[in-house]
């Protein structure tokens, strides 16, 4: 066997030297010349700062204040949150739109847990958008809005989701509807060369372009 | 729908046209002749082989052959589980991540030697730069050049009719498998990839305010060029714990309809390197019909499946007619995601764009099936199509056996010796499967989960095994023989008796049959070829392909149906929730 171990040594040593330095060094390098902004992490920035990366969700949140005017907190001491009703929602996350510490919520089709968890986002889903969009039932609200991604920070909701959250958007904003209809289209991702995935409107993207057409305090 | 049935056809359409120039291309690598990239790598394979102290014209029989295999193998192992044990000391260490713990790694370092690529770890929370790169990139590369190496000798030992016992040389199949046909394909698709936003950087993970004041971690890294061979490969292993759906491995529907074309591409192609070299183009069509077929109908059950919304979305008062999109992407759709889900468990790729565990119960018995038929169905680089040829070896015994002829292929006769070793081939991965499955079902670690969801929980344990016993990797990740990650506890891992079981498995159901399809072809290599008389079962025609699917549902249904009805299908019979 000693004859066939030398052979098989240097082989997976030459292989760790070509293979696992030299060819991710070469595509590394040559990424950072032609798309330096792509293989860095598509980072967006707003006065030079970057507020996100435009591949992945981010929480649109705000502090809930208790009775006192201080912020919430929990029994573990983390701060409550509340959907930010200025911005447009990205779908539900397990993972809290953490992108370093990714996992899926492994719920099968008949959990339980599964069940009672897209009653609580449905819940929620309506509580948000309801007062804006009266029409609205369980029956008609897309179902990305009710259902976590896989990778727990889709970038991505339905132009059907965007539309509806549309209703709130213009009320908050104090800009017509028409107008944020408008911004849906123009941060919509279509189908790559027209044909292949699925239209997904960019949530971060759209916030900062409502951001620009309509400021808010 | 229509539009999704027209990229459908586009992602299998640029398949099969790739079929022949890849298949001829890798047929004229490895029989030696020129191609295009001849004198870029000729004077590179001639310093290996020095260096390696062997050469192209020193053939070796089926046992030097399997020697240098295994010798190669657990070269590459120690190797890996060094540097996974190693990670205080690596280089592109920006997290100063520590190492895993020597059970989980035992399980990682088996699982990518074997090209499994099963994940008990979460890529970004444990894994250093240098790791991913020089440790699992490497074997993503290496364990799938061994793939179609084994796939290439078995092939020559079929068309040998040089009556000598040679099938070939391990390390120059094994360096022509890389340097001519992984290297090329992945620097080029690797590039593509960057141009999408897949990312590819050595730099540290970046902290920053978002849009509406939530602070958020972005975890970075070298993904693209490990991403490419992960689907070429057949490998599966994510560099992010989420694998393929996370944005930063797979960024739009482009890149999507790529990586499903990349792990189809090699499996399928290898059909015509063996028509070419066993100097019958319509034998390697035969065999791309028989899997094209079964493959069609596995993308078609999960296709139309995750059309409609599952029991617990029902609950909250969702639509049946609603997609499944829990656990999916919106670039990707219910579509992208269905195709994907038959594809990666066809092959033995294992990467997954969505939460297989999230499938609707129909949708879920796609990837089962995949997974019982032995990974035939164009299967893992090389894999794939040695254990098929071990399947038309069956089929080619059973039709001789029907119109009461000694049963030949490709001329050589087939007797008792090949038989056995073709039976016992085919035997093992299921025999694998439904021991460690029972074992792990009845376990501590794996009945609660019964008791708990039902029909699913014994569905996660089955398809751990069944997984890695196939040396697939994706997962019904609720498996409880895995530390569910949560917050505050993001770096996951399995359990000790999960990680030994598993990583016992996957190198047994790799090598054992690997060193038997060996045996078989140098069994078959030296053996005189008989001229076909009128008498002889022909493997080029409708009919044998219709034969060779029945022997490949047979073999699978009566393995594996019992398990598969306790599981998705008692799921997909209830409305009741677990």
């Amino acid at each position: 066997m000693r004859q066939y171990l030398r052979p098989a040594a240097l082989a997976i040593v030459l292989a760790t030297l070509v293979l696992g330095i030299a060819y991710p060094l070469l595509i590394t390098g040559v990424a950072k010349v032609a798309f330096p902004g792509k293989a860095d992490g598509s980072l967006v920035k707003v006065g030079g700062r970057a507020v996100g990366s435009s591949l992945l969700a981010q929480a649109f949140t705000k502090p809930v204040l208790g009775p006192n005017g201080k912020p919430k907190v929990d029994s573990d001491g983390n701060p409550v949150t509340e959907p930010d009703p200025r911005y447009f929602q990205p779908r539900p996350s397990v993972t809290g739109y953490n992108p370093a510490g990714t996992y899926f919520s492994n719920r099968g089709p008949n959990s339980a847990v599964a069940a009672y968890a897209f009653r609580a986002n449905m819940r929620a889903y309506l509580a948000l958008e309801k007062p804006y969009d009266p029409s609205l039932t369980a029956a008609t609200v897309p179902v990305d809005g009710v259902t976590t991604s896989a990778s727990g920070v889709d970038p991505h909701i339905s132009p059907a989701n965007a539309r509806v959250q549309a209703y709130r958007i213009a009320s908050q904003r104090g800009i017509p509807r028409s107008e944020v209809l408008k911004l849906i289209d123009q941060n919509t991702d279509g189908r790559s060369l027209g044909v292949l995935g699925m239209p997904g409107v960019n949530v971060l993207k759209l916030n900062l372009a409502l951001d620009a057409k309509a400021p808010t305090s | 729908m229509a539009m999704d049935l027209l990229a459908l056809a586009i992602i299998l359409g640029a398949i099969v046209v790739c079929v022949v120039p890849l298949g001829s291309y890798m047929a004229r690598v490895f029989t030696g002749e020129r191609v295009f990239l001849t004198p870029l790598v000729a004077p590179v394979e001639r310093a290996w082989c020095r260096l390696l102290g062997t050469s192209p014209e020193r053939g070796q029989d089926w046992k030097a052959y399997a020697k240098s295999v295994v010798g190669f193998s657990l070269a590459s192992w120690l190797l890996l589980y060094v540097i996974l044990r190693t990670q205080t000391i690596h280089p592109w260490n920006p997290e100063n991540f520590h190492s895993g713990t020597w059970d989980v790694t035992f399980n990682t370092v088996s699982s990518f030697v074997t090209n499994t690529n099963w994940q008990y770890y979460g890529g970004e929370t444990t894994m250093t730069y240098f790791s991913q790169m020089a440790g699992l990139t490497v074997q993503n590369f290496a364990s799938a050049a061994v793939g179609i190496a084994v796939a290439i000798a078995v092939i020559r030992g079929l068309a040998n009719r040089s009556g000598r016992s040679y099938i070939g040389n391990f390390w120059v199949d094994l360096f022509r498998a890389t340097a001519y046909v992984l290297v090329p394909i992945s620097v080029v698709i690797a590039i593509v990839l960057v141009s999408q936003g897949v990312l590819q950087t050595l730099g540290g993970y970046v902290t920053l305010k978002g849009l509406a004041g939530a602070q958020q971690t972005l975890a970075l890294g070298p993904v693209a060029s490990q991403e490419v061979i992960k689907e070429l490969g057949t490998n599966g292993g994510g560099f992010f714990n989420v694998n393929s759906s996370m944005p930063f491995e797979n960024a739009n529907g482009l890149t999507n309809a790529l990586e499903i074309w990349l792990i189809l591409l090699i499996p399928a192609a290898l059909t015509a390197t063996y028509g070419r070299m066993v100097g019958s183009r319509r034998q390697g069509w035969a065999i791309f019909a028989a899997m094209g077929v079964l493959f069609l109908a596995s993308v078609a059950i999960v296709f139309f499946a995750e059309r409609h919304a599952t029991p617990a979305q029902q609950f909250a008062g969702i639509l049946h007619s609603s997609g499944n999109m829990e656990g999916k992407e919106v670039r990707f759709g219910t579509a992208g995601s269905a195709l994907w889900a038959a594809v990666t468990t066809v092959t033995s790729c294992g990467a997954v764009n969505a939460a297989f565990e999230s499938l609707t119960a129909l949708g879920g018995i796609s990837p089962f099936s995949g997974l019982s038929v032995s990974e035939v169905v164009f299967g893992g680089v090389g894999s794939g199509l040695y254990v098929m040829l071990i399947f038309v070896i069956l089929a080619v015994f059973i039709g001789g056996l029907m119109v009461g002829r000694t049963p030949e292929f490709l001329g050589k006769k087939i007797e008792a010796r090949e038989m056995k070793l073709a039976t016992l081939t085919v035997l093992v991965t299921p025999l694998a499967v439904l021991i460690t499955a029972g074992v792990a079902v009845a376990s501590k670690y794996g009945a609660p989960s019964v008791y708990a969801e039902g029909p699913q929980g014994f569905s996660e344990s089955l398809y751990a095994y069944l997984s890695q016993a196939n040396n697939n990797g994706s997962a019904f990740a609720g498996y409880t023989g895995y530390y569910q990650p949560q917050p505050g506890n993001i770096g996951a891992h399995g359990i000790t008796f999960a990680d030994l079981l598993g990583g016992l498995t996957m190198l047994g159901a790799r090598f054992l049959p690997m060193l038997l399809v060996l045996a078989v072809a140098g069994s078959l290599t030296a053996k005189r070829a008989i001229p076909a008389s009128a008498g002889t079962l022909r493997t080029d025609t409708p009919t044998f392909v219709v034969l060779l699917i029945g022997v490949v549902l047979l073999l699978g249904a009566l393995t594996f149906f019992p398990a598969i009805l306790l599981g998705p299908v008692v799921q997909a019979l209830t409305n009741r929730l677990f």
